[in-house]
């Protein structure tokens, strides 16, 4: 067997956890410099994952060309009446569709470690927290077994819950308890489906019930069951219900009013991970269960889906337009560019899908290099209002560049990741459906509205006079976590190639499978 | 020069500028003299490359003409980007790649020498002009990654790269609009610069994915080859058409044309080598390079589109500039204006014309601009002598009489004004007369009301000479209107002199033509024929079975044109030089008929429209003098008298008002918090309204649980208590009792079950 590289990097962080515990409650240090090896070591992992990845392997719905897979039997029940035997595995693998989550994981978790170190309240419940959190995050990215991928989905609630719910803003219960009961509200249609699912697929090695999702995605193993008849309205049921569960993470309209709650009152570091990681899980769920294991309903549903991502480019930016909040603002602006990445999977073409994950990365990267920047800024003022400020560009001249480099990335300029990932989703889905496609066009000038809009409220002009004392330019440790973003974003916008060539292969190989497996869709069929 | 050494000297010239600007972005300050002079050395040396280059091309030997432009360009391509898949378009499979690559013909030869001419001379000028300001390394900077996206539009090959280029010069221009931006209105005009830049923007992008889905590249080259096959974007002409048209948006945003023209006078807020730069001679042009680049592909009636929207803007903007009393809004609706026409001269189809007016109309405004500057800057240097802060140091009305004082600036503000007017012996004249006579060709042609094209083109060839002289005559002759600042006005450093004398002197006819009354036989004119429109029949209909070729109609085949299918695959994949051996003479498309018919028509024109411009331009220039030298005419009453009409125009046709009024207030804020108040109230009001039914449910059967369901079970628990306590008493210990309850019960049952 080889070397177990993708339990380590998932549960290195426990690792940590385990010695944050242990240490006095006092020392604050060794806190903060356990928690900063632990992710500090899974990017390591991470980038050793990157350098031995076979961008050649397709993986998705081929257990053979998935890399780094670990499998073994974890929970087994030898007989159960009604059950039969359960078999429960721990299957982990990855493939061009996870890896550049795994690495943005891993990035992000390192550099939220840093913005952390602000935190001033009982440091190790935190850090415990916050290393839970990374396990959960990264669980979910490198898990193939359906059971062991909600296990982990829901191990990344409870930390969040508390994360946002202790260290919070003033309003941080109402957004902790929102933030739980609604993921968990889409859990439980998670967890619907998948029972389901176990007992209409039938593993072809054991001939018994699994959760394999590989073995799920192959219409020869779902023969028993409601889920047998493609095509069927069970099927749809499974698929809308899904969608939802999925769609409440992403999240898409209707479901997205946990977020901006959720991002003004969590700490700076947390609404770094939420944004940088956590909502992509919502988009990952879609991409690696509902896609392939329903395609013809994938295939019904294509346009709705591209309406809901227009939705989201639109009505998320205007909303972000009305906000005077700089926090609120940006969880605003997530919903609108998570919005392209719906339009983009939703086209079902190479272009749509490559510029759907990549958007996913470097949403991961924009988004989270905004909020630091807010957090930079509410460190010293102890404010948002995007209207209390003005003129902070003379007196603050790194951090506003670097403002210039992350508003304009989320902008979609060239030359910046962002501008590859929206270009490639407007190009595929154009190739899908015209009309959606003109008419998300528009989120190009609502986006620079917004953010142009703020730069000129709260950079421009000239400053009042009771910040002159209170903002300093950005310190060390900020830049520490700021300037690494900037130089991915940048570098990506020149040469995307690489990151590209990541997921290429099982991109392409997803929308092949997809599309081969569109069935027509009946009604009735339970 | 080989085209290797070309493809070199031109990547050199690209990075250039980004070099510059990451080293004055990084070190600027610890540079000595904080970078300045080895910004502007670079730009120099930029500018003698480009030369090179320009030297270079036009040494190469004419090649057959590819798809429209009459040399085969000399192109570079890299794949950027390979999703490692194929796709099928139009019956070939082709792999679906990106390449990025540049392209080195005449047109983009010249255009380098626009770009780094101006670029190299107004660096010099901001030496003397941005002197002691805060920020001043940073300026330099921003100048530099303007000039390395600029000439990114220029040299390259790809509708993607010219889009991303394309909106660099939109942060570029962002950042220098709003340079002093602790001021409000810079701020507020460098975010509307951009943001009105960006709606033209979406169009352009719309129009490339049309072509990118419909042929799978981003190439010039390779597009023209299709829709010259008879590939129509979704098999419609109406697609073609709207392709043109959308990717003609993207130039009414960056050009400034009618409707998206207002950011372009408040674009003045920036500091005067800006607008020298950016606001008149090159970024602004870009739009015009753009439909220039992508003429071949242009339908009649994208055409009709562009020609109408260039005659409008060139119309609005010469009788708003006619009232405008800041010396440099002016300007900017003179630039505005002179847009229009080179809009107007490639809707008409003379593509030369209108390119050659880029060329000319670069040297003469960036003249006038800089001129501006020199103005502006002694009228600062004197209202700082007198401890003046308030006037305004850009209103002719404090001017006036500056001829004296500043006479190099005079003389070359001069020159480019009759430039501009179109007089004889200046490089205007040439190309505005080639304009005019597109435009008259065109409306006899077309009839109807296509002759409105040639008759406001000559309206406003009038009013340019008129409100030029106006502003000729206010700033510069005359008494002074301020004497107290008018002592202590001075002449400009040489640093800004240099610079207007050799964009004066590039003003003159010689540098385009021997014959300085005819643009048609110089060099210029000769050297960039009109590309071949690779639309066939979908042109302008202007032959109408006179000439031997006959009407095409879609889908004949006309002798040399490419059939359907022709272009291979390999071909796509390889490039040029590759397709022209594997498809032959085929690609070469044919001359249109139309285009002929038209060139024909220009040819008899030139003689009546040069006449006529000249007498317009003569007259608007006397009517100047008239009214502004000689006051034969009471201005103050004239004013008066047309009330409404002056109103009007110097409110500049109240479009901002509108804009602001009926779009940006309503159309966005309104509908901004419209959609935040449904998703505060509404949408997480849904969410929020279930947690409370949900709690209320919660309540309700907690309620029911402590009184129903726990009291049954309480109940049932009081009902066994009552009964022990009364039954206990039967628990006496006694054998006896017990027996006989016994025997009690077995009688009840026996009577029971029996």
């Amino acid at each position: 067997m080889q070397f177990p590289i993708l339990t380590l990097i998932t549960f290195l962080p426990v690792l940590g956890m385990i010695i944050v515990l242990l240490l006095p409650k006092d020392n604050k240090r060794a806190i903060q410099a356990t928690t900063a090896i632990a992710t500090g070591l899974q990017v390591i992992l991470a980038i050793v994952i990157w350098m031995v990845f076979d961008t050649a392997k397709t993986g998705i719905n081929d257990v053979a060309s998935m890399q780094f897979v670990e499998r073994l039997p974890w929970i087994v029940i030898p007989s159960t009446p009604w059950f039969g035997e359960i078999r429960i595995e721990y299957f982990l693998g990855i493939d061009g569709l996870s890896m550049p989550m795994v690495l943005l994981t891993a990035l992000i978790c390192f550099l939220a470690t840093f913005s952390s170190f602000s935190i001033k309240k009982s440091l190790k419940g935190y850090f415990a927290m916050f290393l839970l959190l990374d396990t959960g995050m990264m669980g979910v990215f490198v898990s193939l077994d359906m059971f062991l991928f909600y296990v982990f989905w829901e191990v990344m609630l409870l930390p969040m819950y508390f994360l946002i719910g202790i260290w919070g803003g003033p309003r941080r219960e109402y957004a902790a308890i929102k933030f739980f009961i609604y993921t968990l509200a889409g859990s439980v249609l998670l967890l619907l489906v998948m029972i389901g699912l176990y007992f209409s697929t039938t593993d072809p090695q054991t001939g018994m019930h699994t959760f394999n999702m590989i073995a799920m995605m192959d219409p020869a193993n779902v023969t028993t069951g409601i889920f047998a008849t493609i095509g069927s309205s069970a099927r749809m049921l499974a698929f809308v219900g899904l969608f939802i569960g999925f769609a409440i993470k992403v999240p898409i309209f209707p479901f997205h009013t946990w977020l901006p709650d959720a991002h003004v009152e969590a700490p700076t570091a947390i609404s770094v991970i939420l944004a940088g990681v956590l909502l992509k899980m919502g988009a990952y769920g879609l991409l690696r269960i509902s896609f392939p294991i329903f395609p013809e309903m994938t295939h019904y549903f294509q346009i709705p889906m591209m309406i809901l991502g227009f939705v989201n480019i639109v009505y998320g930016a205007l909303c972000a337009m009305a906000q005077t909040d700089f926090k609120k603002l940006i969880a605003y602006s997530s919903v609108s560019h998570m919005g392209y990445v719906l339009l983009g999977m939703a086209a079902l073409n190479v272009q749509g899908m490559t510029g759907a994950v990549f958007q996913m990365f470097n949403h991961g990267t924009i988004t989270a290099m905004l909020f630091l920047l807010v957090g930079v800024l509410y460190d010293r003022a102890h404010t948002r209002g995007l209207n209390e400020f003005g003129g902070v560009y003379n007196k603050m001249p790194v951090y506003s560049f670097l403002t210039v480099i992350a508003f304009f990335a989320a902008i979609g300029l060239p030359s910046m990741s962002g501008f590859i990932s929206e270009a490639f989703v407007f190009l595929g889905a154009f190739q899908t459906n015209k009309l959606w496609t003109i008419l998300s066009t528009l989120g190009i000038v609502l986006g620079a509205g917004y953010m142009l809009w703020t730069f000129q409220r709260v950079f421009m002009g000239t400053l009042p006079e009771k910040w002159d004392d209170v903002l300093t330019d950005v310190n060390g440790r900020e830049l520490f976590t700021l300037v690494p973003l900037a130089v991915i974003i940048i570098a990506l916008g020149v040469y995307p190639s690489p990151a590209l060539n990541w997921m290429s292969t099982s991109l392409g190989h997803l929308v092949e499978f997809v599309n081969a497996n569109a069935a027509p869709v009946l009604f009735g069929g339970f | 020069m080989t085209a290797d050494t070309l493809l070199t000297l031109t990547l050199i010239i690209l990075f250039l500028p980004l070099f510059s600007f990451a080293l004055l972005l990084a070190f600027g300050k610890r540079l000595p003299r904080k970078g300045d002079a080895i910004a502007t050395g670079l730009m120099f040396l930029n500018l003698g490359l480009a030369v090179a280059v320009l030297f270079g091309v036009y040494a190469l030997p004419e090649t057959p003409a590819i798809h429209g432009f009459a040399q085969t360009p000399i192109q570079m391509n890299f794949k950027w980007i390979d999703f490692k898949t194929t796709i099928e378009v139009f019956g070939n499979t082709i792999p679906l790649q990106i390449e990025l690559g540049l392209l080195i013909d005449r047109l983009v030869a010249i255009m380098l020498v626009v770009v780094t001419l101006i670029t190299a001379l107004v660096h010099l000028f901001s030496i003397g002009y941005m002197h002691g300001d805060p920020k001043y390394h940073r300026f330099f900077a921003y100048l530099g990654i303007f000039a390395f996206s600029m000439l990114g539009i220029v040299v390259t090959n790809n509708l993607l790269m010219m889009y991303a280029a394309w909106e660099l010069v939109g942060l570029s221009s962002y950042l220098l609009i709003g340079f002093w931006y602790e001021k409000p209105a810079p701020g507020y005009a460098a975010t509307k610069a951009f943001l009105m830049n960006r709606v033209g923007d979406i169009g352009m992008w719309i129009g490339i994915m049309i072509l990118f889905v419909s042929y799978g590249t981003f190439r010039f080259d390779l597009i023209f080859a299709h829709i010259a096959a008879g590939n129509l974007p979704f098999g419609s002409d109406a697609w073609l058409t709207a392709a043109g048209i959308l990717l003609f948006m993207g130039a009414i945003g960056k050009s400034a044309q009618f409707p998206l023209h207002t950011w372009l006078p408040d674009a003045m807020e920036g500091p005067t080598p800006v607008s020298a730069l950016i606001h008149a001679a090159t970024m602004v042009a870009a739009g015009v390079y753009l439909v220039a680049r992508t003429f071949p592909l242009m339908s009649g009636d994208a055409l009709l589109v562009i020609a109408s929207i260039g005659t409008i803007t060139a119309f609005v903007a010469a009788t708003i500039a006619i009232v405008q009393n800041d010396i440099k809004k002016v300007l900017a609706y003179s630039t505005v204006s002179q847009l229009g026409y080179m809009i107007l001269a490639l809707g008409v189809g003379a593509f030369t014309a209108g390119f050659f007016h880029l060329v000319t109309h670069a040297m003469f405004k960036a003249c006038l601009f800089l001129g501006s500057g020199s103005v502006i800057h002694a009228m600062h240097h004197g209202l700082h002598k007198i401890h003046d802060h308030d006037t305004d140091a850009q209103d002719i009305r404090n001017m006036g009489g500056l001829a004296k004082k500043m006479p190099v600036t005079f003389a070359t503000f001069l020159i480019a004004t009759l430039a501009i007017s179109g007089v004889p012996l200046f490089s205007g004249f040439l190309s505005k007369d080639e304009i005019l006579a597109g435009a008259w060709a065109f409306g006899s042609l077309q009839g109807q009301l296509a002759v409105l094209v040639p008759y406001v083109g000559f309206g406003v060839a009038a009013l340019t000479a008129f409100y030029m002289f106006r502003l000729v005559i206010l700033t510069f002759f005359g008494e002074p209107k301020r004497p107290d600042i008018h002592q202590h006005m001075h002449e400009s450093p040489a640093t800004m002199t240099i610079p207007i004398i050799v964009l004066a002197s590039l003003s003159i006819w010689i540098f385009y033509s021997f014959n300085p009354f005819s643009g048609p036989s110089g060099w210029f004119v000769t050297s960039l024929p009109a590309p071949t429109t690779v639309t066939g029949s979908n042109w302008y209909p202007f032959a109408h079975g006179d000439l031997t070729h006959g009407d095409v109609t879609h889908g004949d085949v006309m002798p040399g044109d490419v059939m359907p299918g022709d272009v291979t695959d390999e071909a796509v994949a390889q490039g040029v030089e590759d397709r022209t051996a594997a498809v032959g003479q085929g690609s070469v498309v044919t001359a249109n008929p139309s285009q002929e018919a038209f060139e024909h028509r220009v040819h008899e024109s030139h003689l009546p429209a040069m006449i006529a411009s000249l007498i317009l331009a003569l007259s608007g220039i006397a009517v100047a003098f008239g009214v502004y030298k000689r006051k034969m005419i009471d201005t103050d009453r004239l004013v008066e008298k047309t009330g409404p009409l002056y109103r009007f125009l110097l409110n500049k046709w109240y479009f901002d008002e509108i804009y602001e009024k009926w779009v940006v207030l309503p159309g966005v804020h309104l509908i901004a918090r419209m959609m935040h108040w449904f998703d505060s109230r509404i949408v997480d009001g849904a969410v929020n309204g279930v947690a409370t039914i949900t709690m209320l449910q919660s309540r309700m059967s907690g309620l029911f649980d402590k009184w129903v369901v726990d009291g049954a079970v309480n109940g049932v628990a009081y009902a066994a208590g009552f009964f022990g306590i009364v039954l206990k008493k039967s628990q006496t210990g006694r054998i006896q009792a017990y027996i006989a309850f016994l025997l009690a019960g077995v009688v009840i049952l026996f009577y029971v079950f029996r």
